[in-house]
Parts: structure tokens; sequence; C-alpha cells
């Protein structure tokens, strides 16, 4: 099988199917979903026989699967738009520092240096219980705290891409910032970066799952795979597999991100010898 | 001994190399492999040196390492033998040949600082190997040591040793490293380019150091290098070797001046026009305003370290200039300094009789376009995620405001004025050989039509055949366009070929300057003799006549130091 004209290796279309099936799940949830997301139909914990459901009935008697394809909605859409965000914002601002070097790194790094060293969750709290938990200052949240990662990963890379000759050459041409790291720098910098991208997109939903501990995560009805997990997590005691379902679809998708992620780099290291 | 029988010639014999097949695994085919030594065979006796000779990719390192026992990553020996005293290395497993590697055979590698340690002292990494292969005590290893130290002419032998890597001088460096390859008294000595990333005046010391320290031990050694005039001064016999196969060999005066094949005989013209070629007749200077004047220009890093210390040069149109001096002599500094990336202290720079804002950020964009720059690692000046054809096409895009079809016909034009087919366009630079990236280079340059180009070492980091191209085509395209050249160059042999007027840079000020006939003829500045005397030319006892010329006039040997 071919994907972009490259070669799929097993793990890849493995990797692929996984995200297809994930992302289908999410599309079709209203369609395909046997109940409603806030649905209460039985008894807390009902097993799968004894509700005639997929996996049982979750803390509230909600159905798990059906809360699994909604959880899937908005997990997914939250996560990738905060990934998404906070490597914009990162790495504009790393290749940035970068590439102009001077004041402007010092103020961007220092900035960033005093960001880390607020604790994530704290930091996280302040600003949800000022601002609201709502799910565009969640993202907002979540993505500014990741991007101070993402600053010092791109700086990091750019700086080795900044002193070579092909992007002096841009500058002694005369070219602006945004074109040297749109042009020379990006490019260069992609591989390391997209790496980090396929954890980050996981290390997302694990935090979103930690907020909504605190009650500042998504709120209820709605699902989220974290939450779920989160909710059900004494399920466990009592000899039921509710809280194993979600973190299964956590540890599925974090895999098949992965795999896909790999198979990029394969693509991009075959490229450069 | 002259009468030697064949039995006792039989008996001398420390290294049979027969038929070696060596391949290297090509990444992404699984079963395709492609040569890189294909059935070569070499004899070395006990105390002779043979050269091995070759531009990158005649695979002279590939056997050397051979020699070890050893291929790098992604290759293997898959024919032939490397018989070393008896034993066959190429089927011996690798706990076995460990013990012939550095205490029977032993490796000079070409980076001395990337084969030390920085955090250890020298005596601790020239010790080690006969202590690790049970030969000595540490305290003998450590005598040892001292005694090489002696021999090969290192100053105060008897502390040398305590010092770091970082506190000797590249030179003393590669030496220690000769020290260190010694240390157990190996039978061969397999030296990958010793003296090539030293300047000329080092390059002397080190070669003579090595020479003496060879005979004196009579130790075999395969000595691989790109330069014939080196290989010459210290080897017997020469081996030609052209992609993997060997071309020709013999004793080391008829590859010099007899030699039998074609391709031998271009690597010998080649390289025999660097040192001996009469200077090309002065051309008529253009009057009116020069193209380039620096009045007086003074730089340093940080107002800490002055770099370039109140240099005045100018440049007239059509007109090639070339700096040259050693590695820290600021060459490549005077370049930022013209350029804008460095702006400098005092002085002016004027351009075409206007002056030129220092700092680049105050410069036009015109101004930008009219100087242009060629680096000298093709590899790193052009950016390995863009086709050619966009690496072209963005200064036409960009100083002229071109586009579309415009742009693709000018990149057209330009891949044909640097003798390059119109598909290059589509590649990306990782599939062009190194000579056709300087190629590439060099047509980004001209995209923005300039009148100053600064050429930065653009040969050094090519083959000699390749470079000669290079050279012709720039002196192609001066003649089509018209434009000046600065040339930094450490290598004296391209400023003979190219340039019209020579400055010579010694820490960072011009000790003489002038028409390139009155530079380079006596009465000589004595730092241009010295590095004059210092290229080494094609004849056999070249290094000796030098050394002795040097015993007798010890004030311009003091120069280098």
């Amino acid at each position: 099988m071919r994907l972009f004209g490259q070669r799929l290796s097993v793990a890849a279309t493995i990797g692929l199917v996984i995200i297809v099936v994930n992302i289908l799940a999410a599309v079709l949830a209203p369609v395909v979903a046997p109940y409603g997301e806030a649905d209460i139909i039985g008894d807390v914990w009902d097993a799968p026989e004894t509700s005639q459901t997929v996996f049982g009935l979750d803390n509230l008697g909600r159905d798990m699967f059906s809360r699994l394809l909604y959880g899937a909605r908005t997990t997914i859409t939250i996560a990738l738009i905060t990934t998404l965000l906070s490597f914009t914002i990162g790495c504009v601002f790393g290749f940035a520092a970068a590439v102009a070097g001077g004041w402007l790194d010092m103020l961007l790094s220092r900035i960033v240096d005093a960001l880390m060293a607020i604790p994530t969750l704290i930091f996280a709290l302040l600003v949800l219980s000022v601002l609201g938990t709502s799910i565009p200052v969640l993202i907002g949240t979540i993505a500014v705290l990741d991007s101070t990662r993402v600053f010092r990963l791109s700086r990091a890379v750019a700086m080795n891409i900044v002193p070579l000759e092909y992007v002096e050459a841009a500058r002694l041409r005369g070219e602006g910032l945004a074109w040297v790291m749109r042009r020379e720098v990006l490019p260069n910098a992609l591989p390391p970066l997209i790496a980090e991208f396929g954890l980050r997109f996981c290390f997302t939903f694990l935090f979103i799952a930690a907020l909504s501990f605190l009650g500042l995560g998504i709120q209820p009805p709605f699902a989220d795979w974290g939450g779920m997990v989160r909710d059900n997590a004494q399920a466990i005691s009592f000899g039921g597999i509710a809280p194993l379902i979600p973190a299964a679809a956590i540890a599925i998708l974090t895999i098949g991100v992965n795999l896909v992620v790999d198979w990029i780099l394969s693509i991009h290291a075959a490229r450069r010898a | 001994m002259p009468q030697d029988g064949p039995e006792a010639m039989e008996q001398n014999i420390i290294l049979t190399i027969r038929d070696l097949q060596i391949l290297a695994r090509i990444e992404g085919q699984q079963d395709a492999a492609k040569p890189i030594v294909d059935g070569v065979s070499l004899e070395l006796r006990r105390g002779e040196v043979l050269g091995l000779i070759g531009e990158s990719g005649a695979g002279k390192s590939t056997i050397g390492l051979a020699a070890l026992g050893y291929t790098r990553p992604g290759c293997v020996i898959s024919g032939g033998s490397i018989v070393f005293d008896g034993v066959d290395l190429a089927r011996l497993p690798v706990e076995e040949i460990r013990k012939f590697r550095g205490s029977r055979v032993a490796y000079i590698a070409q980076s001395a600082a990337a084969s030390f340690n920085p955090a250890r002292k020298l005596y601790d990494q020239v010790g080690e190997a006969p202590v690790r292969h049970g030969l000595m005590s540490w305290s003998e290893a450590k005598a040892r040591s001292t005694e090489l130290f002696r021999e090969l002419d290192l100053p105060n032998p008897d502390t040398f040793g305590e010092r770091y890597p970082h506190e000797v001088s590249g030179g003393q460096l590669q030496r220690a490293m000769a020290a260190m390859a010694m240390s157990c008294r190996p039978e061969i000595l397999v030296l990958d380019e010793p003296t090539t990333a030293l300047d000329v005046t080092t390059q002397i010391e080190v070669l003579a150091s090595l020479k003496k320290l060879i005979r004196e031990h009579h130790t075999a050694g395969l000595y691989i290098t790109h330069d014939l005039a080196v290989v010459a001064q210290i080897a017997d016999r020469i081996m030609v070797l052209r992609h993997g196969k060997m071309v020709e060999e013999g004793p080391a005066g008829d590859i010099l001046h007899r030699p039998q094949q074609e391709y031998t005989r271009m690597l010998v013209s080649v390289r025999a026009a660097e040192t001996s070629a009469p200077l090309p007749p002065p051309r008529h200077r253009a009057a009116g305003t020069p193209v380039l004047a620096l009045d007086h220009v003074s730089a340093s890093y940080r107002s800490l370290v002055k770099v370039i210390n109140d240099v005045s040069l100018t440049i007239a149109r059509g007109e090639t200039v070339a700096v040259v001096g050693e590695s820290g002599s600021g060459k490549s500094t005077l370049a930022r300094v013209i350029c804008g990336l460095l702006p400098p202290e005092s002085g002016t720079i004027a351009f075409t009789g206007e002056p030129l804002p220092k700092a680049l950020r105050q410069r036009s964009r015109d101004q930008l376009r009219r100087i242009q720059m060629v680096y000298q690692m093709p590899d790193v000046a052009l950016n390995p995620r863009q086709t050619i054809g966009e690496i072209l096409g963005r200064p036409v895009s960009f100083y002229f405001g071109s586009s579309g079809s415009d742009v693709r016909a000018r990149v057209k034009e330009l891949l044909e004025m640097v003798d390059l087919p119109a598909d290059f366009a589509k590649r990306r630079p990782g599939e062009l050989s190194g000579g056709q990236k300087q190629r590439v280079s060099i047509a980004r340059a001209i995209a923005a039509k300039p009148e100053l180009m600064i050429c930065d070492e653009v040969t050094s980091a090519l083959d000699p055949l390749v470079a000669d191209g290079i050279l012709k085509l720039l002196q192609q395209i001066q003649d089509e366009m018209g434009l000046s050249y600065l040339f930094i160059t450490h290598d004296l042999g391209v400023v003979r070929r190219v340039s019209d007027r020579v400055a010579v840079m010694l820490r960072g000020a011009l000790v003489a300057e002038g028409p390139l006939a009155k530079v380079f003829s006596p009465p000589y500045h004595p730092y241009t003799e010295l590095l004059l005397s210092s290229v080494p030319e094609m004849r056999l006892d070249w290094l000796e006549e030098v050394l002795a010329r040097r015993a007798e006039i010890p004030r311009v040997a003091a120069l280098s130091a």
C-alpha cells in the first residue's frame, strides 16, 4: 500500500487504521451510538451481559460504549487543536528567538523560564478558576503551557540550523525574519518536531484528565476519555473493567499516532541519506 | 643488504592484500550493494611506505582501514584476503583482530582534535594502548610516551604529556596522535590524510616528524592522501586508485615523472601546475572608481579580540584579488566585514565610490544584490529541503521581481551558464555531487547579477580535478559578466592561477599587497616567502631541501611560531 507516494509499512498501516477508526468514531458518534451521551439506562457498573450493552454501564448507569464514542469527539478534537496551537506558538517564538538572537532571544527565553517555573497544574488551576472552565479557555491554557516545551525544543533545533551557510546566504540576500524561519529553518527542523508532536498530542489527553479530576476539565455530562477513567476508577475495587475501557482507548490511539509518526520520520531519514 | 634473495624478500613482506572486494550496502535497498573497493592487491614490506592516492570515493581510506581488519558500518569485505604476518584478517573474528589493532597495526586519522578525549591528559591517552594490550606498565608507557614526544620534536617533551588536548596547537596534537599510534611499536602504521587539515607551514613540520619516526623505527606505512606532492616526500612506492580500482602502481619517482596512465598524468599535471606554472602576465587594470575600497578598516569580536587590523584594499572592476593567509589570520573575517555580518569598528568601506553602510540591516536590497558570496562547503551552503529550481529562483524573484515562467527561464539559463543540465532544477542538493553543488552555489550568486563576488575557499573541499573545473568556470563567468572577485584562500596554487593581485594576511593585518607577479617573486616579504616555500612541490627530495634551507635561515622559520 502507498500513501503520498511512499510505501506504507505494516506498522504504519496499523497506526493509520487506528487513527481512521478513531476519527470515524468521533464523526459518526450520534449515528452509531446506541444511547445518548447522558442517558442513564440501568444500574451502576452493570456488566455487559446483564445490561445488554457492548462495554457495560458506568458509575451513573450510562452506556460505556456510547460515552466512548462521544468521548472520542471531545478528546480528539481538543487534543488536536491544543497540540496544533501549542506547536504554532512554540515554533514561531522558538524559531524567532534562534534566528533573531540578541535581546529578543533573551526576552522570550526568560518569559518561558518563568512560565516553566510555575507548576503546570497549579497554573492551569489558577487560570481556569479565574476565567471559568469553558472549552476555549481550556484549550488556550493547555496550549500556552505546552508551548513552553515546544519553544525550548524548536529553539534548540533551530540553533543548530541558523549557523549553517544556507541560512547566512538567505540573510545576506536580505531576506526577512519570516522567510528565514518558514523557508530555511522550518523544513530542516521538522523531523524532531514531528516526533515531539506525537508525544505531546497524547500527553494532552492525560492533562485534561488530570484537570477533570479537579473538576476543571470537561464539564459533565460531556464525556472525555481521561474523565471516564477517573469517574470509574473505583470500579476496579469491585472487579469491574469499566475504567480499563477508556484507558485502553487512550493507549491504542497513542500507539496508533506514534506508529504513523515513526513512519513519517523514517521517510525523512531516508530522504536525508 | 642489496643482495637480498627471493626468500629474504618474501620474509620482509608484512602485509599482503589480494583481490580485496569491499561492498557498501545501499540505504533502502535490501540486496543492492555497490563495490567501493574492487579487486585491489598490494604488498607491503617492513620499513617501506606505500602511498595510496586518489580522489574522494577512490576507496583509499577503506583500504587503509581494511589493513586494520576494519570496515565502516554498512560495509562488508566480500572477497579477497588481508594477510598480516601469516594471518588473514578478513576471516578473523573481531575479538582476535582486536589484539592486532593498536598494538601491531596502528592508525593516524586526519583530525587529531576529534580523536583525542578533551577531558584527559595526553599521557593517559598516548600510553593507554600499550597498557591495555598488556605490553607495558603505566610508568613504562609514560617513559615511552616522553621518548616519542622527544623523537617527534615536540616542545618540552618531559612535561608535554601533562597537558590537555586543547592546550597544544593543531600540529602538535597531530604529532601527539602519531606518538599514540607508535606507542606499541606497531609493525604497520596507517596514516589517513594526517596533514590535510593543517596549514602549509605546520604541515611541513608534521611531515618531517612523521618521516623521521617511520624511518627510525623501520615501520611499514600506508600513507593515504589526495596530495601527490605530499605523498612523494614520504612514500617509497605510490598506488593510484580510482573508483575502488587500482589505476597504476610504481616507485614514487616513476609515478611523479613517468606516469603511464592517462588518469595519473592528469593528476600529476594539475598538481604540478599549482607550484610550478609560470605566473600569468598581469592583465590591464581597469581605470576609474574601484568596485570595492576598504580604507583603514579594523574589526573585532565583542570589542575584545581585534581580528582585522587597519586593512586597506581596493578591487578594480573585472579584477580578481586574492587574500591569502593561514587559519586564524582573519581572512574569512574580512569577508564577513565586507558583507556586513561583522560591522567594522573603524575605517570605511566604499562600493563603486559610494560609502557602504557598515551593518547588513542598513544596506539596501540593491546594495546587497551587488555583493554576492560563494562558500567553502557546498553541502551546507544549499538548503537540503529546497529544489535547485527554488534555490536559484529565489534571488531572481527577490531582486528582480520576476515571477512564474520568467523565473523558470532564468533558472534554466543560470544552470546552462554553470554547465549543468536543465532538469537539475527539479533535484535537491542531496542528489548532486560536491562539484555540482558548488556550481549551483555559483549560479545562485550570479543570479543576482552582482558586481563583486566573494569566493571563500570555494575549491578547498573539492577534489583537484573538480576544483580545476570550478576555477575554469569562474574565469569564464568573469570574462562574460566582467565582475570582480575577492578570493579568500589558503591555497597558493589557486592564487597563482586566478588572481591579478594578492594580499597576504597575518594576524589580522596585511603584510604584503600588490600585483601577483610582484608579491610572488623576489624580493619577498619574509612571511610570503615562508608560505610559498612551504607548499609541497612535486620533487622527491623537496622536503629535505626545504628543511636544510630553513636550518640555515632560522629567521624565516621563527615567523611560523
